[in-house]
């Protein structure tokens, strides 16, 4: 998983019928120091994440395991409210 | 599978139900000479590792796999803690 930061939300009308009532959010990608980093994602919201949130983010086929995405086309998941990220090594 | 150091710990208390329980670390993959690549990420871990040590670690779908039957939203899993590695 990788950890990220919300920095939008993403709106599409048109879209894959498995992902009505999908919340998109665009993540930017962060290192542990909590800066950010070049990538950007979109990526499904499970965990009621909000703007400016830490999160962490699932990619890949994994992201489908996540509640509510069984045989969704999503390959991005937020998975978690990061509250505190240790860095002791 | 690849090689990498436990670096940190990373705590999220609001989280995906198939995610309570795990431990969450933070992992720097490394090059067999132990100079790191890339960048770090957050792994779960199903061997009981801790910070400062050197594992293996599994990418993508069969992350979860350790969990079955759980359903674990998991990319990165720690499957193994190395206890040496030789190179050549």
């Amino acid at each position: 998983m990788i950890l990220g930061r919300v920095v939008g939300t993403v709106v599409a009308t048109r879209k894959d019928e498995r992902l009505v009532g999908a919340k998109l959010l665009l993540v930017r990608a962060i290192d542990p120091q909590g800066k950010d980093e070049a990538a950007h994602m979109v990526a499904v919201d499970t965990v009621d994440a909000g703007l400016k949130d830490r999160v962490l983010v699932v990619t890949g086929s994994s992201a489908r395991m996540a509640a509510g995405l069984k045989d969704t086309p999503v390959d991005a998941a937020i998975v978690g409210v990061v509250d505190t990220v240790e860095v002791r090594d | 599978m690849h090689l990498a150091r436990v670096i940190g710990t990373v705590v999220a208390s609001r989280k995906d139900a198939g995610l309570s329980g795990m431990k969450l670390l933070l992992i720097q993959p490394l090059r067999p000479d132990r100079a790191p690549q890339g960048r770090p990420l957050v792994a779960v871990d199903s061997v009981g590792s801790g910070v400062s040590e050197e594992v293996f670690y599994v990418r993508g779908r069969e992350a979860s796999f350790p969990f079955l039957p759980a359903e674990v939203p998991a990319d990165a899993a720690i499957v193994g803690i190395v206890d040496h590695w030789n190179v050549g």
